[in-house]
């Protein structure tokens, strides 16, 4: 059980909370996430990034967007009340060390989940650019934060409502022509972008990292259900990852496997579950970040 | 073989074998205690009531319902009281067998599971679950005159039924506990192993937390084992005894992550740690396609049904294809259940695809009658040799080829060989993997000093010793997959040399 400390709603869709979870706040390390249920029998377990923790306070953060049921169900909650099952710190924590220039892409609320790791970058003596993208303005998030980090940020939306009217990949490709080229591209948003990004380094040979969100259930490496492809290989996100070579990650078929419950349903239950996860899909961010 | 046999016949409904068990009881009380050797083999051994093949296809109800008052008296008649009680060496934690199935012939049932309890913390689950016919039926000496373990004295049954008269009646008193100690002992895991190792070192009067990854309690027998072999009451009923023993239980706990076993030890004040955390890792096969939709682990399949209780579609949030043609790869009870599952959430036809043959199989004979019963249609010496998919990466088929046994190997079955050329299509829209699991490796990964073998599994002593001090292990992270009663076994020993470090 954790109690929600503080709840801010971000954008129209998207939520920050605190929340109360002293062990988790001391152990996790950037690029860690939680599983957590909000309705303790029928309801199911969603991994959520953990966007910053303050060990003092026992607190960590996290940041969403109402995308299915659960989300829903989480953003109705309000300060002093309690998530029923919150469990973590999960997956393996992201190698921080002094790469020289790494440059953080984030699209969307892909931002917060890359926030802590741009931090410890950060104090690892990096030089940091920044690239940020949303669909539009209003769903752009933790811009300051991530401004106050940077030695360089550019901001861009689809729709020009605010910096650059480009993709991420833009810029993205700016800086890897540039004579002094990026030595790690750290890319975090919804599994297209994180593709495209892993597809713009590629033939400059800049490594680059992705953080990835596929549906999981115990978050233990019990069921495999949040397996992908990596290298020819199959990986267990939850234990294996999140973060993994974005070079050598199967995207095409991870995307399919997200997209499995939209298929086949039948009852009218699962219609619910199909709504749901294709405005997840058309949505920028995915459940995890 | 008998559950061809057995297929064949009519299912017999609970009031039939109930009234006919009740006439049988009727002639033979009077004659009970003199009834010779010889007439004791002409009892008929008494059938499981189940529910009725057809109708179970649709819903998640228990398929065994248990055997009636006169039909455990009647069959417990069957028992010779062998002097050798060659039973009691077939049971991995030695229950006084002989002793507890004449208490239950004479209809003393408190006295019978009284016994039971002596040596078993479990009885209303290994009494459904433990694979009986290769362990203390198999050594039953009726069955060996009989020359047939399905005639054997069904000890199993028994077991379980006078665990459920006790609960059902309201009288199973949670085990005396100890004036409290002052120590601690952490118990990782709250599966059968740790279940047992709780109860037992409470007992002593030290305290004890379970930790459990998971929001609820119960391991395998909650996420693995489906309802319709395994109700989740039973389960929570023995969670219920061990809180009201004083045991705290911490869910959402991933030791590891959430804390690390040295932080346990070492901060938080714990004795004496038991690592009971199961098997893990579900293996697939490392062939083309394994990762197209529709594809699952047994555990994934298993857990989404059971624990996320997908199977209540009206209800639950967590979403289970429901898949018209499924086939399920591996014969052991994890395949099985999965079959069964498949069974249940409205596959018209579900394959079992399994490399060797029928005799080989891991799984429990009931567990094979009874998907046989419900349908499930069997391929042996069949395996996949890759799995095809669509444009949309969604599986549609299964290449499988064809195998023959070969000579044996070290596990002393025969192996079995592919027939070059063997190839043919089999069209599913679902395929669930069932080939075993591999031992989860966050624990020892994240606590230096504790040694694994090969397979990762924790190496630990015949107490249950570890390679560090005050960490003890056992169950499936030691065994590999193993069986609940094994666990429990483990949980035992490994409690009783806890309770000896304790002690001084
Ligand atoms: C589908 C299926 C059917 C089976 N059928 C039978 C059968 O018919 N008969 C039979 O005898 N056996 C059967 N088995 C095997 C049997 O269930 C297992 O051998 C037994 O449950 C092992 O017990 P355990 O206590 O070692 O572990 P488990 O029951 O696996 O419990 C381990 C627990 O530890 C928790 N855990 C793991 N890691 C951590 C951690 N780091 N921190 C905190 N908690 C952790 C897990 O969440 C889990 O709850 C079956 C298994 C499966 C999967
Ligand atoms: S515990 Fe298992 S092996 Fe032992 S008597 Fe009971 S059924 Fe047989
Ligand atoms: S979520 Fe189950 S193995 Fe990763």
């Amino acid at each position: 059980m954790a109690r929600i400390m503080e709840k801010k709603q971000l954008s129209g869709e998207v939520f920050m909370i605190r929340v109360h979870a002293p062990l988790i706040a001391q152990e996790r390390k950037a690029g860690q996430f939680v599983i957590l249920q909000v309705e303790p029998i029928f309801g199911e377990r969603i991994p959520l990034t953990i966007a910053d923790a303050d060990p003092a306070a026992g607190t960590i953060t996290l940041v969403f967007q109402t995308v299915g049921k659960t989300t829903h169900a989480l953003a109705e909650l309000n300060e002093g009340q309690d998530i029923p099952h919150l469990c973590g710190p999960l997956g393996r924590p992201t190698h921080i060390e002094k790469f020289g220039l790494v440059v953080c892409v984030g699209g969307g609320i892909g931002v917060a989940p890359l926030h802590p790791i741009a931090k410890a970058l950060k104090h690892a003596g990096n030089r940091l650019s920044v690239i940020m993208g949303a669909r539009s303005a209003n769903l752009l998030i933790f811009e300051k934060e991530m401004s106050a980090l940077a030695d360089e940020i550019i901001v861009c939306t689809d729709d020009g409502s605010r910096g650059r009217k480009a993709l991420v990949t833009e810029p993205l490709k700016e800086l890897c022509v540039r004579p002094q080229k990026p030595d790690l591209v750290v890319a975090i948003g919804p599994p297209i972008m994180m593709k495209f990004c892993s597809e713009t380094t590629r033939p400059f040979g800049i490594p680059t990292v992705v953080s990835l969100n596929t549906i999981m259930i115990d978050g233990t490496g019990m069921c495999g259900g949040c397996r992908v492809t990596v290298g020819g290989r199959t990986k267990f996100v939850c234990v294996d990852g999140p973060e993994f070579d974005g070079h050598q990650v199967d995207f095409d078929n991870m995307m399919k496997r997200l997209a499995a419950y939209r298929n086949h349903e039948n009852t009218a239950h699962e219609k619910c579950h199909l709504e749901k996860e294709l405005r997840a899909l058309r949505e920028t961010g995915a459940e995890k970040t | 073989m008998n559950a061809e046999r057995e297929l064949d016949a009519p299912h017999s409904t609970p009031e039939q074998l109930g009234k006919s068990a009740k006439a049988l009881l009727a002639r033979l009380e009077p004659l009970h205690a003199s009834l010779t050797p010889k007439e004791r083999l002409a009892i008929p051994v008494q059938e499981m009531p189940s529910q009725d093949p057809i109708s179970r296809r649709h819903n998640m109800d228990e398929v065994a319902l248990g055997y009636t008052p006169e039909q455990a008296r009647v069959e417990a008649m069957r028992c010779l009281r062998c002097k050798s009680a060659p039973c009691v060496k077939g049971c991995p934690v030695r229950i006084r067998i002989p002793d507890f199935v004449a208490s239950t012939a004479e209809g003393n049932f408190a006295d019978a599971i009284k016994i039971i309890r002596e040596n078993s913390l479990l009885p209303a689950v290994c009494g459904r679950v433990c694979p009986q016919e290769i362990q203390c039926q198999k050594e039953c000496t009726v069955g060996k005159s009989l020359k047939s373990v399905d005639k054997a004295v069904m000890i199993g049954r028994l077991e379980r039924f006078v665990a459920d008269w006790e609960r059902e009646n309201g009288l199973q008193k949670p085990p005396l506990v100890k004036p409290e100690t002052g120590k601690k002992v952490a118990v990782v895991g709250s599966g059968p192993a740790g279940i047992t190792c709780a109860a037992d070192v409470r007992r002593e009067g030290h305290a004890v937390t379970i930790f459990e990854a998971f929001h609820k309690t119960g391991g395998v027998m909650v996420y693995g084992i489906p309802e319709f072999r395994l109700p989740k009451r039973i389960v929570e009923n023995e969670i219920g005894i061990l809180e009201s023993m004083g045991v705290t239980i911490t869910t959402d706990f991933v030791v590891g992550r959430t804390r690390s076993l040295a932080d346990l030890m070492q901060k938080d004040g714990f004795h004496a740690v038991f690592v009971g955390s199961g098997a893990g890792l579900p293996k697939f096969m490392n062939i083309e396609g394994e990762n197209l939709v529709g594809v699952f682990s047994a555990n994934e399949y298993l857990t989404r049904s059971n624990l996320m209780r997908a199977y209540d579609a009206e209800n639950a949030d967590t979403p289970i294809m429901r898949a018209r043609k499924v086939a399920v790869l591996g014969g052991g009870n994890v395949a099985m259940d999965a079959a069964r599952t498949a069974v249940r959430l409205g596959a018209q036809e579900v394959h079992l695809v399994y490399r060797r043959t029928e005799a080989e199989m891991p799984a429990r004979v009931e567990e094979v009658r009874h998907a046989k019963e419900e349908g499930v249609i069997f391929h042996i010496l069949q395996n996949a040799k890759r799995l095809i998919g669509d444009a949309s990466g969604h599986v549609t088929a299964i290449e499988c080829l064809r195998y023959e046994l070969g000579d044996p190997d070290e596990s002393g079955r025969r192996r079995p060989v592919e027939i070059p050329g063997s190839e043919f299509v089999m069209p599913v829209d679902a395929v669930i993997v069932a080939i075993g699991n591999e031992s989860n490796p966050l624990i020892s990964h994240t606590t230096p000093g504790l040694i694994t073998n090969r397979h990762g599994n924790i190496v630990t002593d015949e107490t249950g010793k570890t390679s560090i001090e005050g960490v003890y292990a056992g169950g499936d992270i030691v065994l590999g997959s193993a069986t609940v009663i094994l666990a429990m076994g483990q949980g035992r020993r490994a409690a009783a040399a806890i309770n000896q470090r304790l002690a001084c």
